[in-house]
């Protein structure tokens, strides 16, 4: 395989193949580039794992001041020893002579019996041909010298003296190519670039990964034959509670539950016939005193189905799908699995199908649309739908059943006071719960942070 | 929902020929639902409406049914007996009018079924019983109780030793320093008299619906068992009674009647509605073809009794099933005989043509232009703080639609606007980078025949040369381009926008929204270190109005 190399890089890798292993001074020298040009060239080709660097350090000795003049002049025992050779001297002689080395080197010449003294005469006793440290003075001259080449007995005859030898730790950089670029064919062609080097990260403007999983289960329901209304998120209990035969007195109506909004009442709640039949209905069925003042307080509405239920008592269809999606609220501790406001679809069949089998039916159309085959239904408890289901859907990531939409056909006891004749099949859920699926959150919460974070990485297209 | 604590191996027992598993695949079909399971233990939630599900003895009536193992109704055999006597005092009709109660004998309880009891009771005085108001039980000792009893009442000086207490304390102490006193006292009312039951030695049986008294605690030496229901209305206290008493029958009491005068109270009957529902009526709401006698058999199942007229199914329904009001409930009752499980849906093809609404059309439209302007749509709760709403951008705070004490400080009040939501979105991201620019499209809230909901539309746009030319264009654009509207800008002054850097938006020399620069000070205050720059507009007063 043939590739592109950068005009440093192939100077580099030719003179690396001649010499397989050089210091990027010697390659300075090899491919006449400039040590900038030679750092990044090697720094390009580590990267592509073409060369490899290894790096090693090593003591290198250049010779001090007394060093140097050791050298011109000889060590100052050897210029001692040179004095007394034509005969024995005076002391004060020898002093004038050697000047401020006098003192050391005659310590030294006569701790090594070189020489002896007498009362004022100093004469040669053994003096040896070669002493301690000429030979590696010599041998380091006026260069830098790697230790391992000195011999270290004699070197630390100069180490111990003050200002003779220096030592340099010196660190340096070995060059060879990888087996890859050994054999790599050098392109023709220049000005390539590094197609494989990261670069920086942009991020895709999108809408909301919730709002998708809504578009996307709106789309749904439409194709069904199902048509959108829409309706307010503060209701009165009426509509909420009292219309759904949910009695006033019901745990479900608390301030725990509800939100009630403060001070707020409605005014008009619906026709005097609704309120009259309505009325009826509980006091029959739920034996209590009914009040028009509690069905005048506001709520945030705590499912969908008021706006249907609404639409329907309006309209009275004889045959009709419409559903409605939109917030919902429930005044309970925000937690990972909960929130005080999520966003809830909920829909009815009025008309001759409108049999459990169908609303089942129905459901399973849905759930295989958005990719989930593995459901059964149970039944369960809502207040104004007899009978009552809810569907279970299997979780592969969690391994257990989940408990999503409820659906059931509206009772007579809902229906009837509103003047509904037919019979009506009502369905609806959370759609919070279908997104974590999708875009497998374990914090429903994540939904609502705006976390730029997770809004710019969650994956668009699934 | 209620959730009960129960054993398998209870249950095996009580149901008779069924393995664990059995059990554990019956009960989503009988509509209770599995919470958790430890070894033998499993926790059920119930639904309110089948409070004869708060105990292990009820559900094993309704797991036999369903399996088979025993069908039909569940009839109370209940003695006659004039050994015991309640008479009624006038003076408890203006407080708690009715009472009523029934003998359980020769029972064995074991501390299994204690349990079982207490948190029936609890179960039913919660949900039935509405917080013990229209009707609460008390279950008592018979043999520490001397018969006649009376239902009276006293005044608060009354003394006597109640329930986990050792010493007489008199009433009005009872509703002062007792948690149960506190919590229930309320339900008496103003009058200076409370309502009381004694026996005939004039000991103090149980101080309704607040306390019973010690002396007549349930134990595991207890043998037989005094059940009283006191309450508003007549019918729901012997409902209650009825479910109580079809609990105790199945663990093994003996029933036998206590007489009930005075004051327009009587003794229960514990009679069987009768209640016809039509077969067509089920196969068509169910989408079955079942016939007469399949129905009757799904009924037994559900253990109601049911014989046929014709095309009527005519079903006799025990006193304790009072959940069911009307032939729609039988046409359950037959589907959960039938077993859902076995109800295949069919998808029928629509007869009607759907629609996307045009509000969801439009904003679609308008969220995918500003995504084509490179803005990343956020969502923001409706409910929100004062915090976020007002103190944080200096908006005037007078006219705030809150609701009544929500769990969670941080959503309090309706949002009327949505731009301050997206500015504290900015300061949760101040380690992300830059530019960030967002829009929400959402419901807005404002005082008005009660309340009036209107749809905004926010963009906001930070970086570190974000100015008002950026973002005048960008709504500009996204108006004219996505939606063929053109708007003008107008100096003005806001709080939230730095003065010489704010404008109305207007369109049709009608105001419909405000853009600007991000006053420096609410930038500083949430610690974004970067210029701000947004815009609001009513979306219900521009591109959505003709809607």
């Amino acid at each position: 395989m043939s590739q592109v190399f950068h005009e440093i890089e192939k100077k580099i890798i030719t003179s690396l193949r001649d010499n397989p292993k050089q210091t990027p001074e010697s390659l300075e020298k090899s491919t006449q580039l400039s040590p900038d040009q030679i750092r990044r060239g090697i720094e390009w080709l580590k990267l592509k794992n073409f060369a490899i660097v290894t790096e090693s350090q090593s003591s290198v000795i250049s010779l001090g001041k007394n060093g140097i003049e050791s050298l011109e002049k000889g060590l100052p025992e050897r210029r001692l020893l040179d004095l007394l050779k034509s005969g024995p001297k005076k002391l004060s002689d020898l002093q004038k002579e050697l000047g401020f080395v006098f003192g050391p080197s005659m310590g030294l010449a006569r701790k090594n019996n070189w020489v002896e003294a007498t009362s004022d005469q100093i004469s040669i006793k053994n003096s040896p041909s070669e002493l301690p440290g000429e030979k590696t003075l010599k041998l380091i001259g006026n260069e830098k010298v790697t230790k391992d080449k000195l011999d270290i007995t004699d070197l630390s005859a100069l180490l111990k003296r003050p200002d003779f030898v220096i030592e340099d730790i010196i660190k340096s950089k070995k060059i060879s190519l990888s087996d890859s670029a050994q054999s790599i064919e050098l392109s023709e062609a220049t000005g390539g670039i590094d197609v494989e080097a990261k670069v920086p990260q942009v991020f895709v403007a999108r809408t909301h990964p919730l709002k998708d999983t809504i578009d996307e289960i709106r789309e749904i329901f439409v194709t069904l034959g199902f048509s959108e209304i829409f309706g307010n998120m503060t209701q009165s209990s009426f509509w909420n509670f009292d219309a759904l035969f949910t009695p006033q007195d019901h745990p479900a109506r608390e301030l725990q539950d509800t939100f009630y909004l403060d001070k707020i009442n409605a005014k008009k709640i619906g026709t005097p016939e609704q309120i009259r039949k309505v009325s009826e209905s509980h006091k029959k069925n739920w034996r209590y005193q009914w009040d028009i003042n509690e069905a005048r307080k506001m709520v945030l509405r705590t499912h969908t189905t008021c706006v249907t239920i609404k639409h329907l008592a309006e309209n009275k269809p004889d045959e009709a799908r419409i559903f409605s999606l939109g917030r919902v609220f429930r005044n309970e501790k925000v937690s990972y699995k909960h929130l005080v406001e999520f966003n809830q679809i909920e829909g009815v069949v009025v008309g001759k199908d409108a049999s459990l089998r169908n609303l089942m039916g129905i459901q399973r159309e849905f759930y295989k649309r958005i990719g989930i085959t593995k459901i059964k239904f149970w039944p369960t408890f809502f207040p104004y739908t007899e009978p009552s289901l809810q569907t279970m859907v299997y979780n592969e990531k969690l391994g257990k059943w989940i408990e999503l939409f409820g659906m059931g056909i509206f009772r007579p006891e809902v229906t009837k006071p509103l003047g509904i004749t037919k019979p009506v099949l009502a369905w609806g859920g959370g759609i919070e719960r279908i997104a974590m699926l999708k875009y497998d959150l374990d914090d429903v919460r994540e939904f609502y942070n705006n976390n730029l974070g997770w809004l710019r990485s969650a994956t668009k297209c699934q | 929902m209620p959730v009960v604590e129960l054993s398998y191996t209870r249950l095996q027992k009580l149901v008779g020929k069924v393995t664990k598993k059995q059990i554990s695949d019956s009960l989503p079909f009988l509509g209770l639902d599995i919470e958790s399971e430890d070894k033998d233990l499993v926790r059920i939630e119930y639904s309110p409406n089948r409070p004869d599900y708060s105990t292990d003895f009820g559900i094993a009536l309704g797991l036999q049914g369903l399996l088979g193992i025993k069908t039909g109704s569940v009839k109370l055999k209940i003695k006659k007996s004039n050994s015991y006597k309640i008479s009624v005092k006038s003076d408890v009709s203006k407080i708690r009018p009715f009472v009523t109660g029934i003998v359980a004998k020769n029972g064995r309880v074991d501390d299994k079924t204690i349990k079982q009891l207490m948190t029936m009771q609890e179960d039913l005085h919660f949900g039935i019983g509405r917080k013990r108001k229209k009707s609460s039980i008390g279950i008592h000792d018979l043999d520490k109780i001397s018969f006649p009893l009376i239902y009276t009442t006293t005044n608060k000086t009354h003394k006597f030793i109640p329930l986990n207490s050792d010493k007489e304390i008199p009433i009005s102490e009872i509703l002062t320093n007792t948690d149960v006193g506190k919590d229930y006292g309320h339900l008496l009312g103003q009058s200076s008299r409370v309502p009381l039951i004694l026996d005939s030695n004039e000991n103090t049986v149980s101080f309704p619906p607040i306390i019973n008294a010690a002396v007549t605690t349930v134990t595991p030496k207890t043998k037989n068992l005094f059940v009283e229901v006191t309450g508003i209305n007549k019918e729901d206290a012997e409902d209650m009674l009825s479910v109580v008493a079809t609990i105790l029958q199945s663990a093994g009491f003996t029933l036998e009647s206590v007489n009930i005068a005075g004051a327009k109270n009587s003794s229960p009957k514990f009679d069987s509605r009768k209640l016809t529902v039509n077969s067509s009526l089920i196969n068509l709401t169910l989408g079955l073809d079942l016939k007469t006698p399949k129905i009757i058999s799904c009924l037994k199942k559900s253990r109601l009794d049911a014989s046929s007229k014709g095309t009527n199914v005519i079903c006799s329904i025990p006193a304790y099933r009072f959940d069911i009001f009307g032939p729609m409930d039988l046409v359950e009752e037959v589907a959960l005989g039938y077993g859902i499980q076995n109800i295949e849906p069919t998808l029928t093809p629509s007869q009607t043509v759907g629609e996307t609404n045009l509000v969801s059309l439009k904003l679609k439209s308008l969220d995918k232009t500003m995504i084509g302007l490179g803005y990343l749509e956020a969502l923001n709760s409706s409910l929100t703080s004062k915090r976020v709403l007002y103190d944080m951008t200096n908006r005037d705070s007078t006219k705030i639609i809150s609701v009544l004490d929500s769990k969670s400080q941080e959503h309090t009040i309706l949002r009327d606007s949505i731009l301050p939501g997206l500015i504290e979105n900015l300061s949760r991201n101040i380690h992300e980078s830059y530019p960030q620019k967002m829009f929400e499209t959402g419901t807005v809230f404002t005082l008005e025949n009660p309340v009036s909901e209107k749809i905004n539309f926010s963009g906001i746009s930070a970086h570190k040369d974000a100015n008002f030319t950026e973002i005048k264009s960008i709504i500009q654009s996204a108006l004219n381009i996505g939606f063929g509207i053109q708007i003008e800008t107008k100096t003005t002054t806001n709080p939230t926008f730095e003065e010489g850097h704010c404008a109305s938006i207007i369109l049709n020399n009608t105001p419909i929204g405000i853009i600007g620069k991000i006053n420096s000070k609410i930038v500083e205050n949430y610690k974004i270190r970067v210029p701000v720059v947004g815009f609001e507009i009513s979306l219900s007063e521009s591109i959505l109005k003709s809607i």
